[in-house]
């Protein structure tokens, strides 16, 4: 149980900025990000690793932080919705996905933000079938994903 | 009109691509406790005794049981239509998952182990887990015959048209569960106490259907209840009733404690103990011509309501109207009943009834024409409704309706003859071919469509009865706020009152700001559902800027002829000089809707939208799975207001239905779901959805905002009829239940 179990220090850069965070080695990152440092624009959809609500970048590759304990993120480097856009300067994919309709409840966007981010850093020109590829972890009850792939279309146009 | 029929961008949509809006969860207040449910493990029986157990610091929890709601005189039931669901079970549970127990603590962890230490102990009563036992009468679990509600809709007379009839053809369909899956759990926060009264932060479609439910639970009066709506996390229904249950029990724990409490579920729970799409099963007897020409039309409809009311005569309601579909035929009876089942009360999902009642007719009217030997479009277009004549209600259909053209344009845009007759050979030749080509036969492609309509707006007299209001107030920066307690879930509310109200002002859309919905400070615009916010609230909308607009000439401030920032000052000068100004809208009924609730005739809903679907699919007849291949969604729903978001919605509920029809089944065992996880609950992901083409035609409804009809249950109603008939086409096989797994289909070859 969570009360028998030790609190520990974990360095780590969020957004870019050091952190030191005080938690149970077990404690879900998913919980620090938002508890902790209060950046709750990661969501939690499902907490089983299947809907990609909670995507973040640890160390440039994308992962859920609801399956990961953040005794692991020692030392790494972590990116949130948070830290997407430049100041009031938002990311392609963040204006593609205003301008084509790839948000709707919003929910799955941050999460689905993330992941098109990291497709397009992976793959600058993806396909259609690599869109579909590069977000299927992600998971979206509202769109039907046709405006969520012409927002990462869009998003590829703006930035090429 | 500039702004209408443009891709306004979403309102709030920077504020959800950064991760800036904020939804239930992402919300606290100090001191906050953390609330959790203590729930039934049997389906039916008596509670004998409940002990709290383990080595759990029980003192420090709030725990609230039906006792409390019993010892301070309040009412243990949610507020809704028959008032049968108590908040929670008071002696006897009638269904898996019940809530008999409220526990808060302000440590999350803890809240959770204490619920796993809660031992409840239940005298089991026999239960009744089917639609076919409660019909049948197994046991009786609620009232006299386990029956909600029935519904008889009769028109001319059905029973004396067997014997004319050239042909007659029966046949049985069936629907399953369906899961709303919102990525966005349900979840409050409640602050409660004798001072302040009870406020409720939560997810959800409907702020006054909370309210109301708080009022009698409480006992309160109304300026002591107040509801505000947060970001919300999608709904498609499931956000409609339940958040007054779950708004009720965070408020039980807040009262108690003196503390905010917050509820939110994980999506086990979530999955597992909140409302489903009702299962359905319909009954067809149908007598048609030789010509082609439908005769009689005697339809059976059941719905599986659960083991409480809830919505189930509503939804029963809408499903009875579409079971006929928009055919003419002179005699068509349909007999309609809702009935218990010891499972979670099943309840409002995207369509409502619709598309259960749908799925049926559309698989059966193929069947029909098979056994004319008709092809489904030369049936169907023999029996297309026209103005002037009547639906199943006897409503006369006042407006242009042209289905054939509807059908022309979407067998166009998917080359349907063109793959009819390609299938046909190709599926064929390879059958007959060598081992080589016996490979090739593996996979076999088919095309199907569905035509239909939906009904927008309350059915009958409902929206006479709720009366809506929608109010429109001048701001001290000299813009407009539109005042409704119509949520935005996604669906783009803010984005399309925005639209419509700049349009009626001659403003630009930033002049618009759309309050929050909180019942302290917007007007009973109704709920969020129905397909109603656009066609019904919006025209509110419009007519209460229009009488803001009036109110600011009538004053002098703002002359027949005005720019924007001419309009703008008018505001600002009319509240430094005069005061406040708000303006509010009522609902009024469009002449020459009558609808007789009695008999159950009339004009059912004020118009209609209109719809062809057409699904192509691979059937793999090695692994028994489907796979559409292309989409296309073609129907008329009046104005379009907002191209890419009304596209967005067909788009969604296109996908939302593919599920239905092929992925999405719920498990379930002694009447509880036991799949209730995303990774055995599958929805479709992005790597399985197929191109969903949407199409629209625009034929302006007079008393819609700009000419706009509903739009959002339109899209579930007409996928899983146009998926089955395909798979029909492809196989010569007809299955005729939802969801159809591979496992059912190896079954049938």
């Amino acid at each position: 149980m969570e009360t028998t179990a030790t609190k520990t220090e974990v360095k780590c850069i969020v957004n870019g900025e050091r952190r030191t965070i005080e938690a149970f080695p077990m404690e879900r990152l998913l919980d620090v990000l938002r508890e902790q440092l209060h950046l709750t624009g990661t969501k939690e959809g499902c907490g089983e690793g299947e809907c990609g609500a909670c995507s973040v970048m640890i160390d440039g590759a994308i992962v859920n932080s609801c399956l990961v304990p953040v005794a692991q993120v020692e030392g790494a480097s972590i990116k949130t919705i948070e830290g997407v856009a430049s100041g009031t300067q938002l990311h392609a994919v963040q204006q593609a996905f205003i301008d084509c309709g790839g948000a709707q409840c919003g929910i799955c966007t941050p999460g689905m933000v993330m992941a098109a981010v990291d497709l397009l850093e992976r793959n600058p020109n993806p396909s259609e079938a690599e869109i579909r590829t590069g977000l299927a972890g992600n998971l979206c009850r509202c769109t039907g994903y046709m405006k969520i792939f012409e927002s990462v279309v869009r998003a590829c146009q703006k930035q090429a | 009109m500039t702004l209408v029929g443009k891709s306004i961008p979403r309102k709030e949509g920077r504020k959800k691509v950064t991760g800036q809006a904020l939804y239930v969860d992402d919300i606290s207040f100090p001191g906050m406790l953390y609330g959790t449910t203590v729930r039934s493990p049997v389906a039916r029986g008596r509670i004998k005794n409940i002990s709290f157990e383990g080595d759990i610091p029980w003192s420090e929890f709030t725990i609230v049981t039906a006792r409390d709601i019993r010892e301070s005189s309040w009412e243990n039931y949610v507020a809704l239509i028959l008032n049968d669901q108590p908040y929670l079970a008071d002696e006897v549970v009638n269904h898996p998952e019940e809530p008999i127990l409220l526990l808060a603590h302000e440590n999350k962890y803890l809240v959770e182990e204490a619920r796993r230490n809660v031992r409840i102990e239940i005298e089991e009563l026999p239960p009744v887990f089917t639609l076919k036992d409660s019909v049948d009468k197994q046991q009786i679990i609620w009232g006299d015959d386990n029956v909600f509600k029935s519904f008889l809709v009769d028109k001319g007379n059905v029973d004396d048209a067997w014997t004319g009839a050239d042909f007659i053809v029966e046949g049985e369909y069936e629907t399953g569960a369906q899961e709303q899956l919102y990525i966005e759990n349900n979840g409050v926060i409640a602050i409660a106490n004798p001072d302040e009264g009870v406020t409720v932060w939560g997810s959800m479609q409907c702020p006054y259907y909370v309210h109301k439910a708080l009022l009698k639970l409480f006992n309160l009066p109304e300026e002591k209840v107040r509801v505000i709506q947060t970001e919300t996390g999608g709904g498609f229904g499931g956000k409609e009733e339940y958040p007054s249950l779950l708004g009720g029990h965070a408020a039980l724990l807040a009262w108690k404690s003196g503390k905010p409490v917050k509820i939110v579920y994980d999506r086990a729970e979530d999955m597992v103990a909140t409302t489903k799409r009702h299962p359905s099963r319909t009954r067809h007897k149908t007598a048609v011509s030789k010509g082609g020409k439908l005769l009689a039309m005697d339809i059976d409809f059941v719905i599986d309501g659960g083991a409480y009311c809830t919505l189930s005569p509503v939804v029963l309601s809408r499903g009875t109207i579409h079971a006929a579909g928009p055919y003419y035929c002179p005699n068509v009876r349909i007999h309609s009943r809702a009935v218990a089942t010891n499972v979670p009360p099943h309840g409002a999902f995207r369509g409502f009834g619709a598309p259960q009642s749908i799925f049926a007719l559309e698989r059966h009217l193929d069947k029909v024409a098979g056994a004319l030997g008709l092809t489904p479009d030369e049936f169907r277009r023999l029996n297309f409704v026209h103005e002037s004549q009547t639906t199943a209600t006897n409503q006369v259909i006042r407006e242009k309706v042209d289905m054939d053209q509807l059908l022309d344009r979407a067998f166009e845009l998917t080359g349907y003859y063109e793959k009819r007759e390609r299938f046909a050979r190709e599926n064929g030749k390879e059958q007959s071919a060598g081992a080589v080509g016996r490979s090739n036969s593996r996979l076999k492609k088919g095309i199907g469509f569905a035509s239909f309509m939906h009904g927008a707006g309350f059915t009958g007299s409902g929206e006479v009865y709720l009366a809506s209001v929608v109010g429109a107030e001048a701001t001290p920066e000299g813009r407009v706020r539109i005042l409704a307690a119509s949520t935005e879930i996604g669906q783009g509310t803010n984005t399309i009152f925005s639209q419509i109200a700049a349009d009626a002002l001659g403003v630009g859309v930033d002049v618009i700001e759309v309050g929050q919905p909180d019942t302290a400070n917007v007007p009973n615009s109704g709920p969020t559902v129905a397909s109603r916010t656009c066609m019904v609230v919006g025209k509110l909308v419009e007519s209460a800027v229009l009488g803001l607009k009036q109110t600011l000439a009538g004053s002098g401030l703002l002359k027949d002829e005005y720019g924007e920032s001419e309009f703008q000052e008018a505001c600002r000068e009319y509240i430094k000089s005069i005061g406040p100004l708000k303006v509010f809208s009522k609902y009024q009924a469009p002449p020459n809707v009558v609808w007789d609730d009695e008999k159950y005739q009339g004009d059912a809903y004020g118009t209609y939208a209109w719809a062809v679907y057409v699904a192509e699919i691979t059937f793999d007849t090695l692994t028994f799975e489907a796979h559409v291949d292309d989409f296309v969604a073609l129907q008329e729903v009046g104005k379009v207001i907002n191209p890419v978001m009304a596209v967005g919605q067909i788009e969604g509920g296109v996908a939302q239905a593919i599920g239905f029809t092929l992925f999405e089944n719920v498990v379930w065992k002694d009447g509880r779901m036991i799949n209730n996880q995303m990774t055995n609950y599958i929805i479709p992901t992005p790597a399985d959805i197929p191109p969903i083409r949407v199409y629209f035609e625009e034929n302006p409804y007079a008393y819609g905002p700009a000419g706009a009809k509903g739009i959002g249950e339109l899209p579930m109603d007409g996928a899983a009829p146009a998926i089955l008939n395909a798979i029909e086409n492809a196989t010569g096989v007809s299955f005729n239940h939802v969801p159809l797994m591979p496992e059912a289909m190896m079954e049938k070859f």
